[in-house]
């Protein structure tokens, strides 16, 4: 196999490199080849053999479009490594699948649960809803036995009908129940242990705990109907008489209260069964509510009203983070990298220590700091300020932690920009007369702002959504006494995570929504700083 | 080229037909080998627990798993089970058997992640009673309860050798001390910056405050909403009394990371916690002693929350039939619970295990005791929207803002939350 391959492979060679006639480079330039043949080979193969992997639950959860399009890409994909045409597609396709997968799913999928009403209480699909309220209303008939049960086939134990034989524990008198109701056997007929469970019976299989195990579906589901209601099984050993409490009726599309009488209609809008005095079931279900959550968070007042603040604060908390880091980290780069400083490598990588660390450690060690009473912040310095406590001394505490946090990054990408400038620009200024400071703000700063300001844009987006640096540290404190769902330091990430997960359980849809719209704030914030720099690099080009 | 082309194709497709053979080799090896053995065929108990619990759990596993030919796998969940196993249930990977706190029932139950079981009158008989009430949900019993736990104050005897009869014999004693430079701190009760709803609850309610009523069968009412009724203002006003601007034995700074630690170091003489902080009192040496929260002179008295750790069986499991066999059979004796007991020391809800080991124990008792008024944690969904802003008010009045305004804003938030 491999020996054909490579003689395929070899083939090609004289024709494409003439010019090489040495037999050692020419056997170089074989090996090579024929690796990279068996690479794809292999790398193709996995592909195939994972999409028929992924293919089996498809078809079996009947999901017709996935498998369509999983079976489109991956026609896809062998079309284009196995065809020699095409060429920059095959340099393009990997990460443009990834790029899917990764990212434009995640994406789509957070856009399309932002039209839902996914949470607690809402999770699965109606059918799921009707099951769980049907289970939770079986309640055992009052004063009915509870009885020993075995379970029993009268065929195979593996494929043949079950049915239950019940012991009364008063009498031990045994009966068979299956589909249709129960029926007394002959005490001769069966074996029973001390406990009541029927260890023998004639005519009929007992099933032993694995073989019943391996059926518990089917036994779950089982039920012997009674006058009063039905047989079921707890477990494998005891069975009870009980009885559905709720019923849900297709015809009309509502669940009915059996005692009471009470009907829950289905409200497709909600996801939920509500009663006519407007009572909803717990058990809802996952349903379209178009732009609810959109609307919810601008015209909610206890969302939409502090919103403006948090976005205000988001920014002053991203700019001063992004921009103090840069300015410290940028001039202590300059001043390490005057060649007349000694022991420079000690102080970078002294400074560099604070980059090094777990951030999450970090932040919860900070916060300790700042604690009032047994902080090491308030200890040193002696006074005993409240620092979480007020919503200014708060934002400023965050911000000197990002002050620590992140400048030694920003130091160590100024040393290098540095280092790429020439040093002979720097020597010209000199010769012209400028003063240092001049030189610098003329020369050296612009050529580093070419280099840094993607990075600082960056840096501006990840810290607008700095979640860990909010939520390790104040989780949003102070908040004002009189709204207590909004502090001081909140982000708008915190903000939607407690209105999302913290208060009245998950609210995945409302979430999604919230996202999409800090999604929206930091493309426009990032497309315009771009924008604005690539006019930068016209000017200094 | 085209060749080249063919064998790659030849090639991929052998790839490929060696990794499908692969796979049916497997297949064929689990069918083959099953077949006459019941232990494989029986399926499999999937069981899901923190990482204490679920050490614990594995030898009583295996055996069950041994007697009844079964596979039993028990898997550590170390954080955010109730989620986890939410999302997990809902895409079909979920356990059968779930682990758990007893006030994740409303949430479970709206989300039809679990199945009532049925216990038989002599089975609840065996457990304590305030633990079979915290499992009852809508009046179904939703899981098999085996430990409980409350708050308690623990006292260094050392530096307070009596028990104080009420919050301010606490507070004179802890001033005493505090003058006398034996302590810094006159109480440790966990508030921190965003205030502790589950460590304040035994003062706000001896304060005469209450989260919701109860309806005619007893079950919390979610309409009745006690936060910002007028009870509740006043109950927040003495713990502003309480509080940085008047006491100064409830304090923001002592919060749930350094409040164990500030009693073990002997910065302070009273500690509110609960079983769970015993390990670490101990390992500090120090002489203890663990009485009931004392409440306000004259008012209610102090009831602490009761937690239950519960066995679930999981709605969406696979195997439902031997899970509830597991949970309504085999966790109700006491071995296992007296095991769960030794992995963690928390008085077991089953009545013959606290019997079995209440004698090498003397906290146990103590702690039972401590927790005679206690009621059992709300499982209402509701309770979710409590947590938060009731904290954050608790901490907002401690640290000196106007009681009545903070406590009728965070009434206001909650009730909106709650639909």
């Amino acid at each position: 196999m491999t020996t054909q391959l490579g003689g395929s492979a070899s083939r090609a060679l004289p024709a494409t490199d003439p010019g090489r006639g040495s037999e050692p480079a020419h056997r170089k330039e074989r090996s090579v080849s024929a690796f990279g043949l068996a690479v794809k080979i292999v790398l193709l193969g996995l592909l195939v053999s994972f999409s028929v992997w992924a293919a089996f639950p498809l078809i079996a959860g009947e999901h017709w479009v996935g498998l369509g399009i999983l079976v489109a890409a991956t026609a896809l994909l062998l079309y284009a490594y196995l065809t020699p045409r095409h060429i920059p597609a095959k340099y393009l396709l990997p990460g443009t699948v990834f790029l899917v997968i990764f990212q434009l799913f995640p994406v789509l999928y957070t856009a399309s649960t932002a039209f839902t009403n996914f949470g607690d209480g809402h999770r699965g699909s109606k059918q799921d809803a009707v099951v769980a309220i049907q289970t939770a209303s079986v309640t055992q008939v009052p004063g009915s036995t509870e009885y020993a049960l075995s379970i029993a086939t009268t065929g195979d134990p593996a494929t043949g009908p079950i049915v239950f034989l019940i012991t009364d524990p008063a009498s031990k008198k045994v009966s068979v129940g299956d589909g249709f109701g129960l029926k007394e056997l002959p005490a001769g007929d069966v074996t029973v242990t001390s406990s009541g469970k029927v260890t023998a019976a004639r005519g009929y299989t007992v099933l032993n705990v694995g073989q019943a195990s391996a059926r518990s579906k089917e036994i779950t589901e089982f039920v012997v109907p009674t006058a009063g209601g039905a047989i079921r099984s707890t477990g494998l050993s005891r069975a009870y008489e009980g009885k559905a409490g709720r019923v849900y009726d297709a015809a009309t599309d509502s669940i009915r209260d059996t005692t009471s009488g009470k009907v829950w209609k289905a409200d497709e809008s909600l996801g939920a069964f509500v009663a006519s005095d407007g009572e909803k079931l717990a058990q809802g279900w996952k349903v379209n509510v178009g732009f609810a959550n959109f609307t919810r968070a601008l015209t909610d007042d206890s969302i939409s009203g502090p919103f403006l603040g948090t976005l205000v604060w988001n920014f002053v908390f991203a700019i001063c983070s992004t921009g103090f880091t840069f300015l410290l980290g940028m001039f202590i780069a300059v001043a390490l990298h005057s060649s007349r400083v000694r022991f420079r490598n000690l102080y970078r990588i002294l400074l560099v220590l604070p980059y090094a660390m777990p951030s999450f450690a970090m932040l919860l060690v900070w916060r300790d700091m700042f604690n009032t009473d047994f902080g090491l912040i308030n200890n040193l310095l002696g006074i005993h300020t409240n620092w979480f406590g007020g919503a200014m001394t708060a934002r400023i505490a965050v911000i000197l932690v990002q002050l620590w946090l992140g400048y030694p990054y920003m130091f160590l990408v100024c040393t290098g920009a540095l280092q790429a400038i020439p040093g002979e620009l720097v020597d010209a200024t000199k010769v012209d007369g400028a003063s240092p400071w001049k030189g610098f703000r003329a020369v050296t700063l612009p050529l580093l702002m070419i280099a840094l300001t993607p990075l600082l844009i960056s840096s501006f987006a990840f810290n607008f959504n700095n979640f860990n640096a909010i939520w390790l540290t104040t989780e949003g404190a102070p908040f004002p006494a009189d709204n207590l769902t909004n502090g001081a330091t909140d982000l708008l990430i915190t903000y939607t995570y407690r209105l999302a997960f913290g208060a009245s359980g998950a609210q995945y849809g409302f979430a999604a929504a919230i996202s999409i719209f800090i999604f929206l704030i930091v493309a426009v914030v990032s497309t315009i700083s771009f924008r604005r720099t690539r006019h930068q690099e016209e000017v200094y080009s | 080229m085209r060749i080249r082309t063919a064998g790659v194709i030849a090639a991929s497709m052998l790839c490929l037909a060696g990794v499908a053979a692969c796979g049916d080799s497997k297949d064929n090896d689990t069918k083959g080998g099953s077949a006459p053995s019941a232990a494989a065929a029986g399926g499999e108990l999937v069981i899901w627990a923190d990482d204490k619990r679920s050490a614990a759990l594995k030898p009583f596993a295996e055996k069950f798993g041994k007697e009844n030919g079964v596979t039993v796998k028990v898997q550590a969940i170390s954080k955010d089970q109730q989620t986890t196993f939410l999302t997990a249930s809902q895409q079909g990977s979920g356990p059968d058997v779930m682990v758990g706190a007893h006030d994740w029932i409303g949430n479970l139950v709206q989300n039809g992640a679990i199945d009532p079981v049925q216990l038989t009158a002599e089975q609840k008989s065996g457990i304590a009673e305030n633990a079979i009430k915290a499992v009852t949900f809508n009046g179904q019993t939703y899981g098999v309860p085996y430990a409980t736990e409350n708050l308690g104050l623990i006292r260094n005897t050392d530096l307070a050798p009596a028990a104080p009869a009420t919050i301010e014999d606490l507070v004179t004693a802890g001033k005493k001390l505090k003058a006398e430079k034996k302590v810094s701190e006159i109480l440790c009760l966990q508030v921190g910056q965003n205030g502790d709803a589950y460590h304040s609850y035994p003062l706000y309610t001896s304060a005469g405050g209450y989260l919701f009523g109860t309806t005619a069968n007893g079950d919390y009412d979610p309409k009745d909403l006690g936060v910002g009724k007028p009870e509740s203002v006043a109950a927040f006003k003495k713990l502003a009394a309480l509080g940085e601007k008047g006491d100064g034995a409830l304090k923001r700074s002592i919060s749930d990371q350094n409040s164990i630690a500030t009693f073990t170091g002997k910065k302070c003489a009273y500690l509110v916690s609960g079983p769970w902080a015993v390990t670490d009192v101990k390992k500090a040496n120090i002489k203890y002693d663990i009485t009931a929260v004392p409440g306000f002179a004259g008012g209610k008295p102090a009831t602490p929350f009761l937690g239950v750790q519960t066995f679930y069986v999981a709605a969406k499991g696979k195997n439902k039939a031997l899970a509830q066999e597991f949970v309504t059979n085999y966790v109700t004796t006491p071995d296992l619970a007296v095991a769960l007991y030794n992995a963690e020391p928390r008085p077991p809800a089953l009545t013959a295990a606290l019997d079995q080991v209440k004698g090498a124990d003397a906290d146990l008792e103590k702690w039972v005791a401590a927790g005679k008024n206690a009621v059992p944690l709300p499982a209402i969904p509701a309770m979710a929207a409590i947590w938060d802003p009731f904290g954050k008010a608790e901490s907002a009045v401690i640290g000196g803002a106007d009681p009545e305004k903070t406590i009728t804003a965070a009434g206001k938030t909650i009730s909106s939350q709650i639909k």
